[in-house]
């Protein structure tokens, strides 16, 4: 009784949690011109909002500075995750707190001091801003990823290289990096997603010339939503869910090839 | 072998850790600094900036309308952990004790909240508009009036939280309730504790670490919380993360909108700081 309570009520969730993406899809494909009046099946406004170079520009810049957040992140954060285990503990706990404080600041607190940081010092604000700013807190989304699986796959490879001579070089290429790639490539996919969606810093740091997809789609919503902005927006969640879902399946996959390796004794 | 693996055995050196600190210290910390030297300057003339030590930005925080703002921050985080608990314990509870295919439907949870926080809230001035089924259904049926709307209300927000931040309590309660060994509930019972003394007993006390951590998941970043009243609450219903956005938008008091910046931080760090201590007695005393 409870028990089938408790389902009913799990159901209802799922609901809520899904309505909102739905509800988007559903009216991306509305023939008419106004959102709610449906006025019969349509994918023109997929192609109206791919031909209009105010929605194009946007997605270019987007993917751009995403891409770019991905690859600094990746490299940042799997460097902070092979040197953070094993540091002292006096500069550990500093930057351990640091690459939690870049997570839970509030964008908005930390977008406008960007924002200041960039005019005082005088780097003009546009693209370069905005994946800097990215970096930061992407850079500490791979970070806790990497370690989690750096930390959890036991050292005893590394330490068997190096008693066989190899320095910490040759040891990361050969023996590291193979095992941390996963996890490497699946933190970098859940940055791209994370700079791909980011309204906040981006809006404060992006200056008047440089417009990101969510900025554009946030400014828009000044005049309501309309229907090439529901098919923009089914554009990006189509893209940000094939990053997760292919990251998901990149750390699932080793995790089972792990546990089919567990069976030779020692790894 | 065993002596190597401790802290003094093979290792990358501290010394990788340089470029990603560096970046922070520049790009982050950085920023943060010159709004906390801009939080005790003074504002001249329109948009100047004079470099100065006072706290006169702070002393204006003390004023009734400020305060209200700040009130209602809390309470909106007050409501925000109270309603995702709600909402979230139940489920949670279902995930972790009755349902197959656990890692299917954890999942199903996590991917709503890893796309577009914008996107998914906008969609709600859609859900909630008086032209969408829902509320034609209700308005026909005779449950809402004529022109009842949602729409930049805050009640719109309210919803807008609870939908944003649930993922946020679920995953660590799933997390505690998934350990939990449900022969000790039952033994529980079956020594004569009816089931709803049990989950008190037994239930609650086991999962309480997990519940605090979801509380704080939902209500520190909601002291901060800034999109959801600008999208669904059309920028009426001023909170904290408004009001330092207003300063730098439209009022354009940089010095005043870092002083409330750096209120909130304060105040968000003191709950840390208050919650690893709680936590490390836990692990010290409970379980």
């Amino acid at each position: 009784m409870g028990r089938r309570l408790l389902g009913g009520w799990a159901v209802l969730v799922y609901v809520f949690l899904y309505a909102p993406i739905a509800v988007v899809v559903v009216f991306a494909f509305n023939g008419g011109r106004q959102v709610l009046n449906w006025e019969g099946f349509s994918t023109k406004w997929f192609g109206e909002a791919l031909r209009d170079p105010t929605i194009t520009e946007p997605f270019r810049n987007s993917l751009i500075i995403a891409s770019g957040n991905a690859v600094a992140a990746a490299a940042l954060g799997t460097l902070l995750a092979l040197a953070l285990p094993r540091m002292p503990r006096l500069l550990r706990t500093p930057l351990d707190a640091l690459v939690y404080m870049t997570l839970v600041t509030p964008e908005i607190v930390f977008g406008i001091s960007a924002l200041i940081f960039f005019v005082q010092i005088g780097i003009p604000l546009g693209m370069k801003t905005v994946l800097v700013s990215h970096v930061v807190f992407n850079a500490s989304v791979v970070a806790l990823i990497v370690r989690a699986r750096f930390v959890g796959m036991g050292q005893s490879l590394e330490e068997a290289s190096y008693d066989l001579g190899a320095g910490p070089v040759s040891t990361f290429r050969q023996v590291t990096l193979p095992r941390l790639a996963p996890a490497i490539l699946a933190g970098s996919l859940l940055a791209f997603t994370f700079s791909f969606d980011d309204f906040i810093t981006s809006f404060f740091v992006s200056g008047a010339g440089t417009t990101t997809l969510p900025i554009r789609i946030f400014s828009a919503l000044r005049f309501g939503v309309s229907p090439v902005i529901n098919a923009t927006a089914v554009m990006i969640l189509g893209l940000t869910v094939a990053a997760i879902v292919l990251a998901y399946l990149v750390l699932r996959r080793t995790d089972q090839a792990r546990r089919r390796a567990a069976v030779v004794p020692g790894l | 072998m065993a002596g190597r693996s401790g802290v003094g055995g093979p290792r990358y050196p501290a010394w990788l850790a340089l470029p990603g600190a560096a970046w922070y210290a520049l790009f982050f910390l950085g920023p943060l600094g010159i709004m906390a030297v801009f939080s005790v300057s003074r504002r001249e003339g329109y948009t100047d900036v004079v470099y100065d030590f006072s706290l006169e930005n702070f002393r204006y925080l003390w004023d009734p309308l400020y305060g209200d703002v700040f009130l209602r921050t809390f309470g909106l985080a007050t409501f925000g952990t109270a309603a995702t608990l709600l909402v979230g314990f139940p489920f949670a509870y279902y995930l972790a004790r009755y349902a197959r295919r656990k890692t299917l439907l954890l999942l199903l949870v996590i991917v709503p909240f890893w796309t577009s926080f914008l996107i998914r809230t906008y969609s709600w001035l859609i859900i909630l508009s008086p032209d969408f089924v829902l509320f034609r259904f209700l308005r026909d049926i005779g449950v809402t009036g004529e022109d009842f709307s949602l729409i930049y209300t805050r009640e719109a927000i309210y919803i807008g939280v609870v939908y944003n931040y649930l993922p946020l309590m679920v995953l660590p309660l799933y997390a505690a309730l998934e350990r939990m060994d449900w022969t000790l509930v039952d033994a529980a019972q079956d020594l004569g504790d009816r089931p709803l003394t049990a989950f008190r007993r037994v239930t609650l006390p086991l999962v309480l670490p997990g519940l605090i951590v979801g509380c704080l998941l939902v209500f520190i970043p909601l002291t901060g919380e800034y999109l959801i009243p600008v999208i669904l609450g059309g920028d009426l219903t001023v909170f904290a993360g408004n009001l330092i956005a207003q300063q730098f938008l439209t009022a354009r008091d940089w010095p005043f909108g870092a002083a409330i910046a750096m209120v909130v931080i304060g105040a968000m760090t003191v709950m840390i700081l208050a919650f690893t201590r709680l936590a490390a007695r836990e692990e010290q005393y409970g379980g």
